[in-house]
């Protein structure tokens, strides 16, 4: 999948994550897009983190460094308020096109 | 890029993050079999090129939040450290257009806007009428305000000329205070410092209240601050006075340039003055104030007022007409408010325009750099900088160099003011006359804040303006030199243009007053200060009136002339143009039968005076004789000696020698006519208008207590001043004796003048300097964008007049067109311009002949140094270096 078509799906793929795993680190959510979509997703992994970035500029994430369970330092992401209804709102647009798509392809 | 922001701090954040995010991989590559090589090559292959990665996340950081604000600011500072001299030179501009600004806004704020030291000022006013000696009522008029009034909670009046000796301990002190209605402080809403202030409950009749209420500064300088002195008897003129309160230290009364010592109430004002002004409804001694009751307008209460005049109109016809009110807000001499806030308003604006000038400058040189920096901003723009996060970040290092400027302005001002506050150009004053404090205070440093926002703004937003319109690709492909093309070098000229013409306009209004104030020394004063040393002294302070102080005044100038060295010597009451004295005293025809206010033909200054006064004054008599000793209390009809404007104006131009006329009820006979000079003081000098009527008695027709003692000698101030005093002092032992040369009040009169001249020679100077800045700016930068053009041109044989004309030609050119354009906006600024100087007139030859020496004067300063480096082109290093 080409990366232009993922920029909007991935900021839901991450709100997604993040709202089902909690508190989870880049890497960790990395993991979890690709092992969820079982593989299908494949990005540079270093993608992401523009993506969280931006996020957390738009207030839809917050993030605090703490430590792994392996003992390495890592910054993790969790869900703010304003990121749960963001989650929401994509969540319905997703729907809508998915549903709209599918009508097509029944149609044709 | 990283190097180009200054964000070590973000990268070594992301830094962290990415590394984090690699070794959590490669341990989990290792977990599923991988070797620790294969693993971690694994890691970075999927995790994606880590600059451009760090690139893309800073870049969304930065898009928004305040974090980036910081980064912002820290960039803007590097920038600034990179090219000092740039960042110098804008905030030096800056500081000294914002530090003039806040100058005036600290007298504006001092004079204007600060409030009086009462309670609710805002519903405090004077009552004025709207003709016929402005401010002054009667006592017996003011009563009638009170009593029949519906619109006002209450009014007090007061008596604001009062001086009288103070004798405490066995010294007499010459102090100055105000007569003031019993009402007056619980009207005001003020609390004493100490002890109690006096109500209208302890008024019962003449002389039944004999209180004193005394200044905090008076209370320090003579009673050393001592709380016992409540309760204790002083002497008033020789009266006993008991002192009942300390008024607070930040109290002054109501007017701002005026500071009393004292305060007694009115009752008690035939013991200070020495005369009755309790009954007469023709002597109008006092000014009345007024606080208007809740939701009451300004306007109802004028026509409540107003209302009542026509009544006492009515029923006075001898002496209450045209009396009609007005209301004008206490604290500048009630008319004079309007004088000096044309005044001050005039001079903030012509200090707005310096800070315009700055600003535009500013705006051209940062417009020159930001032009130069088009590659720069292109190639970020190119990376992934959003456009509005270049502007930010223009804007910051702008708003930051503007706030810089101001602060350093503010520290100027803060100084500069700080020694204002210092420094008293008032010697002596009218008395008690002091120019107020000017404190820092919140307001003060909120217009700072607020210049130098708003200027960072101005002059940030045209060159961010360029960068918003930046065409990323073609500015990359271009040299910096192309990329400043025509219209970008128009905004540049227009900058520098407008520049030059405000600057022209303020160095023409420097000029204008400059003249203003060389006509103002030119102005004949009708009397010769040079020379001449006054000795004031009130006899009443000693109890002394009457005939027995006309034959002190005598004994005192017999003595005078007896010093070696002294030419002349005589008395006045009230010295011109040393502030005082009588004035608006009715004149009437001797044949007219009804002398009431309104029939007068004119009214007219008076100065008793003994013989030998106009010597020692060096004022010259055109026609008739002056007085003598003969000219006494016995001799019928007084005599009087005019000058040219009364003999005119009373006689229409027959000889004035001979005529009589009325004043006080008496018969006069004038005996002789003198020049015209100008009168008054400080306050009502009217240097540069109309010459007005003025009459002088005979003293010993006309005795007062207080008189100046004016004496022409060739010693040095210091010895006859020294004599004097102990001339005095053998005479009238123990009292105070103000000794000063004359040329002192003449300077205290020229004050506001030479104020004008000098706030507006300041202001024009630093337009100067802000003209020489911008031209130099440009020409410099014109020159050293086109070293390589200038060195073909050199090797190609150009001569050295077509080198200056594509070096420097263009600011000159601008030069020009600014200053013709200043010119004649200049010629339109008469009206702003007399708000500010007496007699302004910018179509002065002279004026506009020195504008454009100066200009050309300028232009030569401020190119002459980018012109010399064209010349000095050498081609062949040049074509070396690129």
């Amino acid at each position: 999948m080409a990366r232009n078509d993922l920029q909007g799906s991935l900021d839901l793929l991450v709100l997604k994550t993040l709202a089902q795993r909690g508190k989870l680190h880049g890497y960790g959510v990395v993991q979890h897009i690709q092992i969820a979509s079982d593989e299908l997703l494949q990005v540079e992994e270093g993608s992401i983190y523009p993506a969280l970035h931006r996020m957390e500029q738009s207030g839809w994430i917050g993030s605090e460094w703490a430590m792994t369970e392996t003992n390495r330092k890592a910054k993790y992401y969790r869900l703010t308020v304003a990121g749960r209804k963001q989650l929401k709102e994509a969540e319905e647009s997703f729907e809508l096109l998915v549903k709209g798509v599918r009508a097509m392809l029944r149609y044709a | 890029m990283a190097n180009l922001i200054g964000r070590s701090q973000v990268d070594r954040e992301l830094d962290a993050e990415f590394e984090a995010h690699i070794a959590l991989r490669t341990e989990d590559n290792i977990a599923s079999g991988m070797t620790p090589q294969e693993a971690r090559r694994d890691a970075l292959v999927r995790f994606g090129n880590p600059v451009v990665m760090k690139e893309r996340t800073a870049g969304a950081d930065m898009a928004l939040g305040i974090g980036g604000l910081w980064r912002d600011v820290r960039y803007a500072l590097r920038q600034m450290r990179r090219s000092p001299g740039f960042a110098l030179t804008a905030i030096i501009t800056l500081a000294l257009g914002i530090g003039a600004n806040i100058v005036v806004f600290g007298v504006l704020n001092a004079i204007i806007l600060d409030p009086l030291h009462v309670a609710d000022p805002e519903s405090l006013y004077q009552i004025n009428h709207k003709e016929w000696m402005a401010s002054a009522q009667s006592i017996p008029a003011y009563e009638d305000y009170k009593r029949r009034n519906t619109t006002f909670t209450d009014m007090a009046a007061v008596y604001g000329m009062s001086g009288v000796g103070l004798r405490w301990q066995n010294a007499l002190h010459s102090i100055s205070g105000y007569d003031v209605t019993g009402n007056y402080f619980d009207m005001l809403g003020v609390q004493p410092e100490l002890g109690r202030f006096f109500h209208a409950a302890d008024e019962h009749g003449p002389n039944s209240a004999p209180y004193i209420v005394l200044s905090d500064r008076l209370w320090h300088n003579v009673f050393n601050a001592d709380p016992h002195i409540l309760g204790a008897a002083v002497e008033v003129n020789k009266h006993p006075f008991t002192v009942i309160g300390i008024a607070p230290p930040e109290f002054q009364g109501t007017e701002r340039f005026y500071w009393p010592d004292y305060w007694i109430p009115m009752v008690n004002e035939e013991q200070a003055e020495g005369w009755d002004f309790h009954h007469d409804r023709l002597v109008t001694p006092v000014s009345v104030l007024g606080r208007i009751r809740p939701g009451v307008t300004a306007r109802q209460a004028t026509d409540d007022l107003n209302r009542i005049a026509a009544d006492l109109a009515r029923e006075y016809p001898q002496t209450d007409q045209d009396q009609s009110a007005r209301l004008v807000r206490p604290g500048l001499e009630g008319d004079e408010s309007e004088m000096i806030y044309k005044f001050v308003f005039g001079i903030m604006a012509l200090a707005g325009m310096v800070l315009l000038a700055a600003c535009t400058n500013l705006a051209s040189l940062f417009a020159a750099r930001a032009s130069d920096r088009t590659r720069e901003l292109a190639l970020r723009a190119a990376l992934g900088s959003s456009r509005g996060r270049l502007l930010r970040q223009l804007l910051t290092e702008s708003v930051l160099v503007a706030l810089i400027g101001g602060a350093a302005g503010m520290g100027g001002a803060g100084l500069l003011l700080h020694f204002l506050n210092r420094y008293d150009p008032l010697y002596g004053g009218d008395g008690g006359e002091t120019l107020p404090t000017i404190t820092l205070d919140w307001k003060i440093f909120a217009v700072a804040a607020g210049l130098s926002l708003a200027s960072g703004l101005l002059f940030g937003l045209i060159p961010a303006r360029q960068a918003w319109s930046a065409q990323p690709i073609r500015s990359i492909k271009n040299t910096p030199v192309a990329t400043s093309g025509l219209r970008r070098f128009a905004v540049r000229d227009l900058l520098l243009g407008a520049q030059i013409a405000i600057c022209t306009l303020l160095v023409a209004s420097s000029l204008v007053a400059v003249r203003s104030m060389q006509r103002l020394l030119a102005v004949p004063l009708g009397i010769d200060p040079k020379g001449v040393t006054l000795a004031n002294q009130d006899l009443s302070m000693m109890g002394i009136d009457g005939n027995d102080a006309l034959l002190k005044q005598k004994a005192m100038i017999d003595a005078a002339m007896q010093i070696p060295g002294v030419t002349a010597a005589g008395t006045v009451n009230f010295a011109p143009l040393a502030g005082g004295g009588m004035q608006g005293i009715p004149i009437y025809r001797p044949e007219a039968p009804d002398k009431h206010l309104g029939n007068e033909v004119l009214s007219t200054r008076i100065y008793p005076v003994s013989t030998g006064y106009f010597t020692a004054a060096g004022t010259r008599l055109l026609s008739g004789r002056s007085f003598t000793w003969a000219d006494d209390a016995t001799r019928k009809p007084f005599a009087a000696i005019v000058n040219q404007t009364f003999a005119r104006k009373m006689f229409n131009g027959a000889p004035a020698v001979g005529q009589k006329f009325s004043m006080f009820g008496d018969l006069y006979i004038v005996v002789g006519v003198s020049e015209d000079g100008k009168y008054g003081g400080l306050r009502h000098a009217n240097l540069g208008g109309e010459s007005e009527p003025a009459l002088y008695t005979s003293s010993a027709q006309m005795v007062r207590s207080f008189t100046s003692l004016v004496v022409r000698s060739h010693l040095p101030q210091n010895e006859i001043a020294a004599t004097l005093q102990r001339t005095m002092s053998s005479i009238a032992p123990g009292l105070p004796v103000q000794i000063s040369p004359w040329q002192y009040a003449v300077n205290n009169v020229m004050f506001p003048a030479r104020t004008a001249a000098e706030a507006l020679s300041i202001m024009g100077m630093l337009a100067a300097m802000l003209a020489i800045t911008g031209i130099f700016g440009m020409a410099a930068y014109s020159v050293s964008k086109r070293m390589k053009e200038l060195g073909i041109r050199v090797a190609l044989g150009a001569r050295r007049t077509q080198l200056l004309r594509s070096a420097v030609g263009r600011p000159l050119a601008l030069l020009a067109i600014g200053s013709v354009l200043g010119i004649l906006a200049a010629l339109t600024a008469t009206p702003l311009l007399s708000r500010i100087v007496v007699n302004a007139n910018s179509r002065d030859p002279l004026v506009l002949i020195g504008v454009v020496v100066t200009m050309i004067l300028l232009g030569g300063i401020a190119t002459c140094i980018p012109a010399r480096r064209a010349l000095s082109v050498n081609p062949s290093t040049l074509m070396r270096e690129e």
